[in-house]
């Protein structure tokens, strides 16, 4: 039976009492809770903040269960599936749960970010903590009620019966005397094969709301008295605002103002971009009269860093490669004579380009800000960090800021960078009124903030019975490498060898879904197919042999994944693919990769249909351990799967002198319907192991099951995105 | 500015803009009909997709006085409830991810099905592919759209 703590060093994780209009309203710290018994307790350093309460359930005399999440929406489905984990705990009927986006202006929101798939693995022990709190105290409720034991209760569906008699008690009809019970110091969870509601798919809880076209978003928040704004950030990476046609532009139909801003945030941290500081900025009353005038802008720009281009950017990069200064981040071995006495050995090298994020909603944010307080509405990921940088650029104290966050249309990482807050809370400040700050496409699409571009190298030596015997891995990109020297297949090689570099630039980068990750696992899986097709070996087979040493024999001290869930994931679509029982047309090809804590294998289908290739259908096998909403998790894999496929395939961006060469969706190819996988099914593992996320993991491994797919059908290896760039995918 | 007397979900609005204003800003900053997104304002996303007499256009490229006494539908006026063949579908499925694109995902996919009640995969496809989905829910678009066909 494992037991979870409600107290950390006798400070509460729950805070309990009577709800407004009768009831239980349970507090609780979304991002805490310890297991007890485990080794947990002695490491877990809880940082103070975590006990701030940020998440509530309120039990209302009605019976309906009210669980207000404060975590942002951003298109994971977080807000149905976060929920459902305390609801599973609480014993309660879904049907008489509401979810409910907790109100602006609250502080409920503190502290949240949605990043990097961790929302679910974070907040397990917590929701399930609080689910199970309130439920225990209902349930000693009741028996003080009745003049009974706990242990003659039992529940189910929010309903509590004596085991021994005919006596029920609904929950909203104890709620009220639950509050006055003492909150215990730690509480059994349930046992994972008593779970009714977890691994079930249950529907988005703003399904509703989406498909009736509410205003969720960002872009559709407004306040009365509110001004619009747009701003105009230099054409070109390296160039500085100088000046502008002031007086024109403020001479415009509806254009109340216009002048320059600057967001230079004293001491930037992680979340600041490093880009344009200085920006034109319009404000008006109609976001039509703001982009004709922004059309009518006539600002001189200078260079004040170099202006790149693309070409030189690959240039750079192989230079960094070829260049001695390589950092050597792992070595297993003798890779060097390995290499030597290796019969037969393959070299390949792989690149990729800078990608925007292209969030479906451009950025845009509400900001109001007076002399002595500001308060910002918008779709932000890090309203913490926004909150410090507005803070330090206005010069108001901390406590005085406020960010509340609104669903958010895609964020892919973007949204984890908080200028465009910033900027929205200086252009309020100079105009003193209330402002939402809206950015067209081409700034979304040309402001930075990009995918990093990448370029490796990897090389294989195989001896004269074709086993694996030498590898090594050396990358750089602009402006960091994307080697992760500890993951596979490291650990399965005796001989291995790890090494990067960075090469500098000047276009600004961030995180991007699964940052390194969706190059690097591309790279890797192409180049192991290759290695394997050299050692007349099934890929999925020769993976599988390299996971068996990593299991029997692993080199190395660390290596950073566990080859039997590895093994596990190929292991099973190989299964439900069919692998290995050829299909007349079909050409496939597979790949496999763990990053943020989940496993996933992919099988790509591609059928030559008109001389180009159609991706007929992907085959998934995940392993993100307990699922909690199934049908959910089953979207955000495919969602992943095209994510990866529509980029690898499609996306570029280029730069000429420093000026992005795509600036809207004319140049910039997304994958659309009619290039879609026909049809993507996943598979989940079945295991009892803490739940972690779906955000990234489904995309990497399809960059290589997609090269690989395309290799089988087209016989031409891939080894620079776009692949569309290649000849035979032209079509 | 000119006067346009504009008919949107059979009720009758009267708005004082620009006369190059494209519809979709009409929508959004006048009207607050804020289903209707924006996406990239050059007519290749889909997002700000409403019906213009029952066909599927792009607001963003509609000018405000090319459009006359001409019927035009948003997301809001396409059901009482949300209960359009294509809204229910879509909920069947649980299509949406972040949701933005949604609602152009559905307004061109019920103009479809008014003109089309039994498209094939191919004619979805070029039907549809005019509307981004960032997300990738395209998978479960087309089969919401098939559901809806059934309907
Ligand atoms: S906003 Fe109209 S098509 Fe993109
Ligand atoms: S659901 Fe996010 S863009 Fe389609």
């Amino acid at each position: 039976m494992t037991k979870i703590k409600t107290q950390y060093n006798r400070r509460s994780f729950l805070k309990i009492s009577a709800a407004a209009g009768g009831g239980m309203l349970i507090g609780f710290s979304w991002l805490t809770g310890c297991v007890s018994g485990g080794k947990t307790e002695e490491a877990l350093a809880i940082p103070n903040e975590w006990f701030e309460i940020n998440g509530y359930i309120k039990i209302g005399d009605t019976g309906l269960v009210t669980i207000y999440s404060p975590n942002p929406e951003i298109g994971q489905n977080v807000k149905t599936s976060m929920p459902m984990i305390v609801a599973e705990e609480l014993d309660v009927d879904w049907n008489n749960v509401i979810v409910e986006q907790a109100p602006l202006n609250t502080g409920f929101y503190h502290n949240q970010v949605a990043g990097g798939s961790q929302s679910i693995r974070k907040g397990w022990h917590a929701l399930r903590m609080a689910g199970a709190t309130a439920r225990r105290m209902l349930l000693e409720a009741t028996a003080k009620a009745w003049g009974v034991e706990v242990a003659a209760l039992t529940v189910s569906g929010g309903i509590i019966k004596e085991i021994n008699g005919d006596r029920t008690m609904g929950y909203g009809d104890i709620a009220a005397q639950a509050v006055a019970m003492e909150v215990p110091e730690e509480v059994e969870l349930k046992d994972i094969k008593d779970f009714k509601l977890i691994s079930t798919s249950v529907k988005n809880v703003d399904g509703k709301n989406i498909v009736t076209g509410k205003p969720l978003f960002g872009l559709d928040f407004k306040r009365e008295g509110m001004k619009l704004a747009m701003i105009q950030h230099p054409p070109a990476f390296g160039m500085k605002v100088k000046d502008f046609n002031e007086a024109e532009i403020k001479a415009m139909p509806g254009i109340k103002d216009a002048f320059i801003v600057d967001i230079t945030v004293p001491e930037p941290g992680y979340f600041d971009e490093k880009g344009y500081q200085q920006l034109v900025a319009i404000v008006g009353d109609s976001t039509w009269q703001l982009m004709k005038a922004k059309k009518a802008l006539k600002t001189n720009w200078e260079a004040v860093s170099e202006l790149e281009n693309s070409e030189d950017h690959m240039k750079r990069m192989e230079a960094t490669l070829a260049s001695g200064e390589m950092h050597e981040s792992r070595k297993d071995g003798d890779p060097e004579t390995a290499f030597k006495n290796a019969s037969k050995v393959i070299e390949r090298t792989y690149s990729s380009p800078f990608l925007p994020h292209n969030t479906m909603e451009p950025m845009n944010f509400f900001a109001n800000v007076t002399e002595t307080s500001v308060e910002l509405i918008g779709p932000t990921q890090t309203p913490q960090a926004l909150e410090g940088s507005v803070s330090k650029l206005l010069n108001i104290p901390i406590d005085d800021v406020t960010v509340n966050m609104t669903r958010m249309g895609g964020g892919f990482g973007r949204r984890l960078y908080v200028n465009f807050g910033v900027e929205a809370a200086a252009i309020s400040k100079q105009i003193g009124a209330p402002v939402k700050l809206i950015y067209t496409r081409e700034d979304d699409m040309t402001q930075g903030t990009y995918k990093p571009a990448y370029l490796t190298t990897y090389k294989a030596g195989l001896d004269e019975n074709n086993h694996l015997i030498a590898l090594s891995v050396k990358g750089t990109g602009l402006p960091e490498s994307p080697v992760f020297e500890n993951r596979f297949p490291a650990g399965t090689v005796d001989n291995y060898l790890a090494e990067k570099a960075s090469t500098k630039t000047n276009i600004t980068t961030g995180a991007w879904r699964a940052p390194r990750s969706h190059f690097i696992a591309g790279a890797e899986q192409s180049f192991l197919d290759e290695v394997a097709e050299l050692a007349g070996k099934d890929p999925i087979d020769f993976r599988l042999e390299l996971f068996e040493k990593a299991i029997k024999s692993p080199v190395g001290k660390r290596n950073d994944y566990d080859a039997e869930r590895y093994a596990g994931v190929l292991k099973l679509v190989k299964e439900k693919s069919n692998w290995g029982s050829p299909m007349p047309g079909i050409h496939r090809g597979v790949a496999a990769y763990y990053c943020h804590n989940s496993y996933v294998a992919e099988v790509v289908d591609v059928a030559m249909e008109d001389g180009k290739p159609k991706i007929k259908k992907v085959w998934c096998a995940v392993d993100c351990g307990i699922v909690i909403n199934r049908d959910a998790a089953v979207n955000m894999v495919q969602g992943g799967v095209v994510d990866g496929i529509g980029h690898a395939m499609y996306g570029q961006l280029t730069f000429k002198e420093g000026v992005p060469q795509q600036t809207n969706f004319n140049q910039y190819r997304l994958m659309r319907h009619s290039q879609a996988p026909e049809a993507i099914e996943v598979f989940f593992v079945e295991n009892d192991i803490d739940p972690t996320g779906l955000g990234e993991p489904g995309l990497p491994p399809a960059i290589g099951a997609l090269a690989n797919a395309l290799y089988q059908a087209t016989g031409e290896r891939l080894y620079h995105q776009p692949f569309s760039s290649y000849k035979p995918l032209l079509g | 500015m000119p006067e346009y007397k504009l008919r949107i979900n059979g009720a009758s609005h009267t708005v004082n803009v620009d006369e190059d204003t494209p519809l979709l800003w009409v929508l959004r900053d006048e009207l607050n009909l804020l289903g209707s997104k924006f996406g990239c304002g050059i007519g290749q996303c889909g997002a700000c997709t409403v019906h213009f007499e029952g066909a599927a256009v792009r607001s963003c490229l509609i000018e405000v006085s090319t459009i006359g006494e001409s019927e035009i539908t948003t997301i809001e006026g396409l059901s009482e409830d949300g209960d359009h063949p294509v809204q229910k579908a879509w909920l069947e499925h649980d299509v949406p991810q972040c949701g933005y694109c949604q609602s152009g995902q559905i307004m061109n996919a019920s103009a479809l099905l008014a003109e089309n009640p039994k498209p094939t995969d191919k004619e979805i496809d070029n039907a549809m592919s005019g509307n981004i989905c960032r997300c990738g829910t395209y998978v479960r678009i087309k089969q919401a759209i098939k559901t809806a066909s059934n309907q």
